[in-house]
């Protein structure tokens, strides 16, 4: 009985030295990886921020009205977040290709899937940042030409160009994702139609004067108003 | 587009069948039909009355009129000029029309009368607006002679105003001209101003084409590109300045053509206008006509409400580009009441360096900076009504040489906010 005890132990032990003595090396090997690819990453971080900031990435960002949104969300600027975002990206990466050394089945599928991610989430990120910056774009153009023309709720105006403009470029993101992409379809179908279906209530509710004063003007049949522009600039 | 693209086949032959001339008068025109017609009977009055013994040929550039402007132009008789003047030319008067786009572009259209008047080897170039009304036959004289006969490069004219009128000449173009190029010249964006042969064909050299301010403002460039180049510049009291109907939208168009082309001009010039101490008065030829003092019918509750509103509205816009301290006074200036109303010479001097400084930095969209100036021209406007309201020509005079006092004191401030150090 006890002569069994021991062979099963000896065994188990022997099991477990092979184990060790497979692993240990290949664990080694991930370590060392993932200290390799902590380097990589950080001096690609470094690397990333200098680019940004000789580029002068975070005026663009200012301009694109991402600036303002990360500060009210009290998160660090966009060119910091950015090169942080690229040192996590790399050692999440190196540390994944680091465990797929261990050569564990299940682990390797989601290295795989992680890295074949990688290219649509990039695509994505590019998608937001250029939205943002054409919502921002746009928007304010709107705005001033409102402004300008002295038409009332400018700023109405101005924000309804940039929630459409925003869900567009969100519903393109979640589609490059394919996160969600039925869901994000209708509720950018919903939210389309409902910011259509507002803007044309307010247009009409609120620019019957508009319309009124722009017929009396054209058909002659108003009062003529005094302007400013009476006086010219040059 | 080189000059050999901008000058059509036709468009060659034409100039080659009039062969070398001594002045070329040039007329942009587009959609003019209205107007054009006093206008060419005022320059074939002028060519008879001051220059029957030269070379002269009038060279339309049509941006495609629909209202046949161009057959307007080059089928006007002169005989009736004869009749009227009894005066008759000793060289046949030509008048020839090019269509160069198929709608206005202000940048083609003087780039294509200077390639004509550099192939035709003009000694003189005059450009006369076809909305001239107040067009006199005497004009022609006041601008090519000081060209043709004294060797002047660049003739720029002095308009008689309503009292009220060039508004933004006279507190944004004039005085930034003069502070930052240290020319005194009164108009430095006209519709009627002459050039030498010499400065045509150096400015047809100029980058200025490519740049999009150079398309849709190129009077104000070449002004700037006399006084930086060290031509000879000269001005020449002309007329009335003909009142324009203008909108909303020819005030922003009128902006991006002179605000922009001149703060898009400052980039390329910095070495030049940061070396500018002091300006030097322009020599002006003819007699001065009197300042007419007739009020001007103008909302003022409207430009102020205009003014107010825009401040309230673009203040996240006024963020990027104006600092706290300007911001907080056109706040406070915002919520004034008409009859308090002032937007004191230091701030608007300030908010215009401010706004300079800015598209330098392309803090945001440059066309966007010009644009978000508008509202703050108009209360600029308002306070210039009240700063003047009593007042008559020689005070107003007075309140002018002010302001480009504040601009030439406030210089340092502006070279400090350029480089960054404020």
């Amino acid at each position: 009985m006890s002569e069994k005890i021991i062979a099963a132990l000896t065994q188990a032990w022997q099991e477990l030295a092979r184990g060790f003595d497979h692993y240990l090396p290949l664990a080694v090997e991930m370590l060392v990886i993932a200290f390799v690819g902590w380097v990589i990453a950080y001096l690609l971080k470094v690397l990333v921020r200098s680019i940004l900031r000789v580029t002068k990435f975070s005026r663009l960002s200012e301009s694109a009205g991402a600036t303002e949104l990360l500060h009210q969300a009290a998160l660090p600027s966009s060119t910091e977040l950015l090169s942080r975002f690229v040192f996590w990206v790399a050692w999440v990466g190196f540390i994944l290709l680091g465990v797929s050394v261990l050569g564990i089945v299940g682990l390797q599928e989601y290295t795989a899937r992680f890295f074949l991610f990688l290219p649509r989430l990039f695509a994505a990120l590019v998608i937001l940042f250029l939205g943002s910056l054409a919502a921002s774009f746009f928007s304010r153009a709107t705005l001033l030409a409102a402004v300008n023309a002295n038409l009332r709720s400018s700023r109405l105006l101005s924000a309804s160009v940039r929630i459409i403009i925003s869900v567009f470029a969100l519903s393109m993101v979640f589609e490059v994702l394919g996160v969600a992409e039925q869901t994000m379809l209708v509720a950018f179908g919903i939210v389309f139609g409902a910011g259509m279906l507002a803007v044309a209530l307010a247009f009409g509710l609120g620019g019957k004067d508009l319309a009124r004063e722009f017929l009396e003007d054209k058909l002659g049949s108003g009062k003529k108003r005094e302007k400013e522009d009476e006086l010219s600039p040059l | 587009m080189a000059e050999e693209m901008l000058l059509t086949d036709d468009f060659v032959r034409q100039l080659i069948n009039v062969g070398e001339v001594d002045v070329l008068i040039g007329l942009p025109t587009y959609n003019n039909a209205k107007t054009i017609e006093p206008v060419v009977r005022a320059i074939q009055a002028g060519i008879l009355k001051c220059f029957a013994r030269e070379r002269v040929v009038i060279l339309n550039a049509d941006g495609g009129s629909q209202d046949g402007t161009p057959d307007l132009v080059t089928g006007a008789s002169i005989d009736d000029v004869w009749r009227a003047s009894k005066v008759y030319a000793l060289r046949t008067l030509h008048a020839i029309s090019t269509q160069y786009a198929h709608r206005a572009e202000p940048g083609t259209a003087l780039r294509t009368i200077l390639a004509a008047a550099d192939l035709l080897r003009a000694k003189a170039c005059v450009l006369v607006s076809p909305d001239s009304t107040t067009i006199d036959p005497d004009w022609l004289q006041r601008l090519v002679s000081p060209v043709y006969r004294d060797h002047f490069d660049l003739v720029s004219p002095i308009y008689r105003r309503q009292k009220f009128e060039g508004v933004l000449m006279r507190n944004l173009l004039y005085p930034m001209i003069r502070v930052i190029y240290g020319c005194r010249v009164r108009e430095p964006y006209a519709a009627e101003f002459a050039v030498s042969g010499r400065l045509a064909t150096d400015f047809l050299g100029n980058g200025v084409w490519e740049d999009d301010w150079g398309k849709t403002g190129p009077e104000i460039r070449l002004t700037i590109a006399a006084i930086t180049g060290k031509y000879r510049l000269c001005q020449a009291f002309l007329g009335a300045n003909p009142p324009a109907d203008r909108t909303a939208t020819d005030l922003v168009d009128a902006m991006r053509r002179t605000v922009g082309a001149l703060f898009s001009s400052m980039d390329g010039n910095f070495s030049f206008w940061s070396n500018v101490t002091a300006s030097e008065p322009v020599p002006t030829v003819g007699a001065e006509s009197e300042l007419p003092l007739e009020p001007v019918r103008v909302d003022r509750e409207r430009l102020r409400e205009m003014f107010a509103s825009g401040v309230a509205q673009l203040e996240p816009v006024f963020r990027s580009i104006l600092s706290a301290s300007t911001l907080a006074e056109l706040q406070k200036i915002a919520a004034l009441d008409i009859s308090q109303f002032q937007y004191p010479p230091e701030i608007w001097v300030k908010t215009v360096f401010e706004f300079a400084a800015s598209y330098h930095k392309s803090v945001i969209n440059r066309d966007h900076i010009v644009q978000a100036l508008v509202p703050l021209y108009r209360g600029r406007t308002l306070a210039f009504l009240l700063e003047n309201e009593g007042d008559q020509g020689e005070n107003m005079e007075k309140n002018l040489e002010s302001l480009c006092g504040d601009f030439e004191r406030l210089r340092p401030y502006l070279l400090e906010i350029w480089s960054g150090r404020k």
